[in-house]
């Protein structure tokens, strides 16, 4: 009964598609035309497509190849990060913000522990966890931006690169396990420190893994981002202007590849940076238009494959500054955070994560609200779609380098 | 003339005078009442089926060598299970996987269209290899229009997809077939035209008489050597195949990470295999074709040396040594598309539109131009 009644509209809609009219003009003669009507198409890119990273779903009005519109649909995997963030104590809620932005959870932890930290001005954070926290956070953020590398590259039809990126990507992950013993939800860097200590001959096998990374990164570079097919594909492709990027207030390596030169690193800096950025020890990658215009993909792309290097040059700078030492404040355990609010943004490999905690001197917090950098970035897909062709809305969507566990969260 | 030609450089017709296996089926001692004409036909159905089987053999061979290959380009090693010795039997397991899978049709879908496009694309390319000699004396069907054949088959495929696209009902699969078509049509005419120059050098449209022409200097007289505008002709063939198989960087029909699988997105199980077996199969047809055309097809110093000690080209040996010729050139062939596959990123549907209509064509037509003057001048100076 129910086969009957859904196939019912269906036949009208395929009869008339191929209808013919026919009617007479004023002046007796027949007039013919076929209702051959062209119509936008629109085509659901997921829930479950290669292209979308995940659980995201864009919906694409087609002409033909040209995309003429698009609509970004949202909330597929919403796991109501926040309000659990208001249902446990300050260090329960650690291990959900290893879940929003997956790719960069040494991130997360370090922008939802800084937030707490600034409500507890007591708190002294010893020196070797700020330097072993900006060695671990920038170590995920090459692994992060190794995954961004890959994927891009999957989406403009490179295979080969992914797998070349995550045979590092495993490396860093290995050391993430031998410090904390999980390869993708860290929760190491806790309210006031670190949970770990380095194990012997860790901190030798990071700075193994930057001599050895250095060389492989040139070979990435010109494997992927120099190729001529793929600045073909990318150049003068999803242009973002400048005051487009600050209108719609993207961060993270959207906006330096818009060419504003930005980085909360640099700008306000936190735990070590701003020493090391005194220290010479990194620049910040801006985009330049080098290719095409600036702010195409291309640009966005080649930021984050910039600022891998940088990375591994604070990487280094850390490890020569490294001491012996305490790696914990003096946390109690069960934390009770004295009454305020704070903000936190700190520079996940995709923009800003912000944290905004509110206590009231309890255990628990009273609001725990996260700005996600992803969530804020892919809101300008929708404004770069239009005039593209398909495999352009697949380049624009990837350059945009999402985690859709944050955006939903 | 040119079938003269070839002759006198063999020492006998390039033809013998009967498909291989009747040939076979006339040597057996079978009773006298058996008509000649059932012996002709049971020769060429019997020819037929172990074509097709030794076929199928060659293209599970391709798809076990891109795993391998890929596998060893992205640090990985590849099936190394199935079977034992590097995981030979991967496509073996692979297809009895495939046969067993579930056969699922859409419920939109044009059943009958969705049900005749795969045996289409499937049956065109195997048809088109019937055209392909495997020795001097070993062949299945005679053509003296051997290209033509090969090409008008081969390209009968896109009608298939652009079926399966069609009757998938889906609106990737529409998307796939769509470009296919554009992406064909683009490329056909480069395709023929760059085909055209060797035709010039060598003079015949027939795969025998062409690796004939080739035999000169101790079987290294290759079509690429004695003129230089087939140089830049088999670069335009070899970018006009890539489009034509579909392979990477002109996977568009199936952009995978577009498309979602493109034309084949509905498809499933034995089916779905059907156009993966045509992808393997068409690599293959347009690797040994080229082979034919540039590289001498059967001739190499082996061949030369063999026929240097006096042997006979219809001898077995001989024939042997030309079908292992023939295969292992088309093989690095199909090795340089696997590599490109895994290395290039793929192009975009205006990009291929352009350099098909813009550069390739009219590049080619000068290949043609280029090569036939080189052969004309030639001609008159050394005649």
């Amino acid at each position: 009964m129910s086969n009957s009644t859904s196939n019912t509209p269906e036949k009208e809609h395929k009869s008339s598609y191929r209808t013919e009219e026919r009617r007479t003009l004023s002046s007796g003669e027949e007039e013919f035309f076929f209702d051959v009507k062209t119509s936008d198409m629109e085509v659901n890119m997921g829930p479950q497509h290669p292209a979308t990273h995940g659980v995201m779903r864009v919906l694409i009005r087609c002409d033909g190849e040209l995309v003429t519109g698009s609509q970004v649909h949202l909330g597929y995997l919403h796991r109501c990060a926040e309000k659990i963030g208001e249902n446990v104590e300050w260090l329960q809620y650690l291990p959900y913000t290893d879940r929003y932005d997956y790719l960069a959870a040494m991130n997360n932890n370090l922008g939802y522990s800084m937030a707490v930290e600034a409500l507890m001005p007591g708190l002294e954070i010893p020196r070797r966890a700020v330097l072993l926290r900006t060695i671990n956070v920038e170590l995920n953020r090459i692994a992060s931006h190794l995954v961004a590398y890959g994927t891009y590259g999957l989406d403009i039809g490179a295979i080969t690169p992914f797998l070349y990126a995550f045979r590092e990507r495993e490396w860093i992950q290995s050391l993430f396990e031998k410090i904390c013993g999980a390869r993708l939800t860290y929760s190491y860097i806790r309210i006031g420190g670190v949970f770990n200590d380095a194990p012997p001959g860790w901190l030798k096998e990071v700075g193994h893994f930057c001599d050895v990374f250095e060389e492989k990164w040139k070979e990435y570079r010109d494997l992927l981002a120099l190729n001529h097919i793929f600045i073909k594909r990318t150049a003068h492709v999803g242009v973002i202007p400048k005051d487009m990027a600050i209108d719609f207030g993207l961060t993270g390596p959207m906006l330096r590849g818009s060419g504003v030169d930005f980085d909360l690193r640099r700008d306000m800096p936190y735990m070590a940076y701003g020493e090391a950025y005194e220290a010479g020890a990194f620049k910040v990658p801006v985009g330049s238009g080098e290719k095409g215009e600036l702010g195409d993909c291309w640009d966005r792309f080649y930021v984050r494959v910039e600022e891998m290097m940088e990375s591994i040059k604070l990487v280094r700078w850390c490890l020569g500054v490294i001491e012996d030492g305490p790696i914990i404040g003096e946390i109690p355990k069960v934390i009770k955070v004295p009454a305020g609010e704070a903000y936190v943004g700190i520079e996940n490999p995709r923009g800003e994560l912000g944290h905004y905690v509110h206590s009231d001197g309890g255990k628990i917090a009273v609001r725990c609200r996260v700005r996600g950098p992803s969530f804020t970035n892919i809101a300008v897909v929708e404004e770069l779609m239009p005039g593209t062709l398909l495999a352009d809305s697949v380049a624009i969507i990837g350059s945009t380098d999402i985690v859709i566990g944050e955006t939903d969260r | 003339m040119i079938q003269e030609q070839a002759d006198a450089v063999l020492g006998h017709p390039v033809h013998p005078d009967s498909n291989v296996f009747v040939r076979i089926l006339e040597w057996l001692p079978l009773p006298e009442m058996i008509p000649g004409w059932v012996v002709t036909f049971g020769g060429v159905m019997l020819g037929m089926s172990i074509f097709l089987a030794v076929m199928s053999v060659l293209v599970m061979f391709c798809v076990w060598m891109e795993r391998k290959v890929s596998g060893h380009i992205q640090c990985r090693t590849g099936p190394m299970y199935a079977g034992g010795w590097h995981g030979w039997a991967q496509s073996l397991a692979d297809g009895v996987k495939l046969l067993l899978k579930e056969d699922m049709i859409p419920k939109d879908a044009d059943r009958t269209l969705f049900w005749i496009a795969p045996a289409i694309v499937l049956g065109s390319i195997f048809g088109a290899m019937v055209a392909f000699p495997l020795s001097y004396d070993w062949w299945f069907g005679r053509m003296d229009l051997g290209v033509f054949a090969i090409l008008a088959l081969s390209s009968t495929t896109t009608i298939g997809v652009v079926m399966a696209g069609w009757a998938s009902a889906s609106k990737w699969s529409l998307y796939g077939a769509m470009r296919e078509a554009a992406q064909v049509v683009a490329y056909e005419i480069p395709l023929g035209l760059s085909l055209l120059a060797p035709l010039f050098v060598l003079g015949t449209f027939s795969l025998t008489e062409a690796s004939a022409m080739q035999s000169g200097w101790f079987g290294m007289k290759w079509a690429i050597f004695t003129n230089p505008f087939l140089i830049p002709a088999f670069l335009i063939y070899v970018v006009a195949a890539l489009a034509e198989t579909k392979r990477a960087p002109f996977d568009l029909p199936e952009a995978e990470s577009e498309l979602v699988a493109g034309f084949m997105t509905e498809y499933s199980g034995i089916r779905w295999s059907f156009f993966f077996f045509e992808e393997y199969a068409a690599m293959l047809l347009m690797s040994v074709l080229g082979a034919f055309f540039w590289f001498g097809g059967f001739e190499s110093p082996l061949t030369g040396a063999l026929r240097a000690s006096g042997m006979e080209d219809t001898s077995l040996v001989f024939s042997l040594v030309c079908f292992g010729t023939v295969l292992f050139k088309g093989f690095v062939g199909i090795f340089l598309m696997m590599w490109l596959r895994w290395t290039l990123p793929r192009v975009r549907i205006d990009q291929v539109m352009t350099m098909g209509y813009k550069y390739l064509t009219p590049l080619a037509l000068f290949c043609v131009l280029g090569a036939a003057s080189w052969e004309a001048l030639q001609h008159l100076i050394f005649s």
